[in-house]
């Protein structure tokens, strides 16, 4: 009795071995039909500075010409910055001096300045360095008394094109690179409609998230640097670069000036450092067979 | 006689380009892959090298130049990545791996034209 059933059991299991690899060999048979073509792969693309600055050996953030809100000090607050990231992301030795008031600078030059002036540079832990009259051709012109947009700050663009100002800045620092410009980061508030993602439960308890176009009153902040990099050798302009970035968030939210600031800088920095050394920027693509 | 001979040689020239044709395909595909996979073990330069003898052998084979793109990518030779891409668009304009990727190069490829004005 058990002999034939046995006999039968190991057919049926014979069977099915022989179903499974027959099935097997079919999906690899169709595995290797569809194989992969593609083949994701990470890649880092080298970006090459746009400055050579091997003949520079230090760095002077020296400072900028800053308007906007009063809740940030964006000259300092820049400065500040750009002087801690490259410290950490650049070859170059960063110069610790006071900032400068450029905004003090450019209004000294516009009203013609002094020889004293002329004289006094600015000094690592010194007080804050006044202007030349230099060969910008500045004097005379009347610089508005605050900064609140572009329009107010197109006159203190002068103030970059005074070679002999930023020789005698560099001459005081031996000739390092300079870096300074323009800041303006200003508060914004728009409203309009926005697509917004809405959680919606149905009377199972079902969650379901749809996208609805909704009237927004949105306040935040937009920030408009514009970095100089001069030659401290020469006083000349070798390249500059300007930027915006905005961010904008519920007009219920609070969110400190400051921290907003940090956030756009954040976005910029990047692009500063590509000025100056050589980036490695990181992606994905697909290799193909 | 001789024409006889002649015919004959013509004929299995003729019979012969089809599979001749076949078998470079093949070694261009083989190419590839190889290159694939020393890229993948980050060996770059030799993956180049594999991509630029496929697009030698077979130049109609989109994927070579598609690949051989991302090497000169990430070797930071921007220019030849760009037409490496072009000529893979130009053979397959419908392959949305080949668009994908040469988007994403061009923003990158626009950041450094933008740092030239």
């Amino acid at each position: 009795m058990i002999g034939p059933l046995r006999k039968k059991s190991s057919a049926a299991s014979g069977a099915r071995r022989l179903a499974l690899a027959c099935a097997a060999a079919a999906l690899a048979a169709f595995a290797a039909a569809c194989g992969t073509d593609y083949f994701e792969i990470p890649i880092e693309t080298p970006i090459q500075p746009k400055l050579d600055v091997s003949p520079f050996q230090r760095v002077l953030v020296y400072g900028f010409v800053a308007g906007g809100t009063d809740d940030v000090d964006a000259n300092q607050e820049t400065v500040r910055l750009l002087r801690s990231q490259l410290r950490t992301k650049s070859s170059l030795r960063v110069i610790d001096a006071d900032v400068v008031p450029l905004i003090d600078v450019a209004r000294d030059q516009s009203q013609g300045g002094s020889s004293e002036d002329s004289s006094a540079g600015p000094r690592e832990g010194g007080p804050p360095p006044r202007a030349s009259n230099g060969n910008g051709g500045s004097q005379g012109v009347a610089l508005p008394a605050t900064i609140k947009d572009e329009k107010d700050l197109e006159p203190y663009e002068r103030l970059f094109a005074n070679t002999a100002y930023w020789k005698r800045i560099g001459e005081e620092f031996q000739n390092p690179l300079i870096v300074t410009g323009t800041v303006l980061f200003m508060s914004r508030s728009t409203s309009g409609f926005v697509q917004r993602d809405q959680e919606t439960f149905d009377n199972l308890g079902r969650r379901r998230v749809m996208p609805m176009r909704t009237y927004m009153e949105r306040k935040g902040f937009v920030l408009r640097p514009k970095f100089v990099f001069i030659d401290g050798r020469t006083g000349a302009t070798m390249y500059s670069e300007s930027y915006r970035e905005e961010i904008l968030y519920n007009a219920q939210q609070n969110t400190p000036a400051l921290s907003s600031y940090f956030e756009l800088m954040d976005r910029l920095v990047p692009n500063f450092l590509s000025a100056l050394s050589s980036q490695k920027i990181r992606g994905t693509r697909v290799l193909l067979k | 006689m001789k024409a006889t001979a002649i015919a004959i040689v013509a004929c299995a020239g003729v019979l012969s380009a089809p599979s001749l044709f076949a078998d470079a395909k093949k070694d261009a595909k083989s190419q590839v892959e190889f290159g694939i996979s020393v890229a993948q073990r980050g060996l770059w330069r030799e993956a180049i090298y594999r991509w630029e003898k496929a697009t030698e052998i077979d130049p109609t084979y989109a994927a070579a130049y598609n690949d051989l793109a991302i090497g000169y990518e990430h070797e930071g030779q921007l220019d030849k990545a760009r037409k490496a891409y072009e000529k893979a668009l130009e053979l397959d304009p419908n392959n949305s791996q080949v668009r994908q990727n040469y988007e994403l190069f061009k923003e990158i490829n626009d950041r450094t034209a933008q740092k030239e004005k």
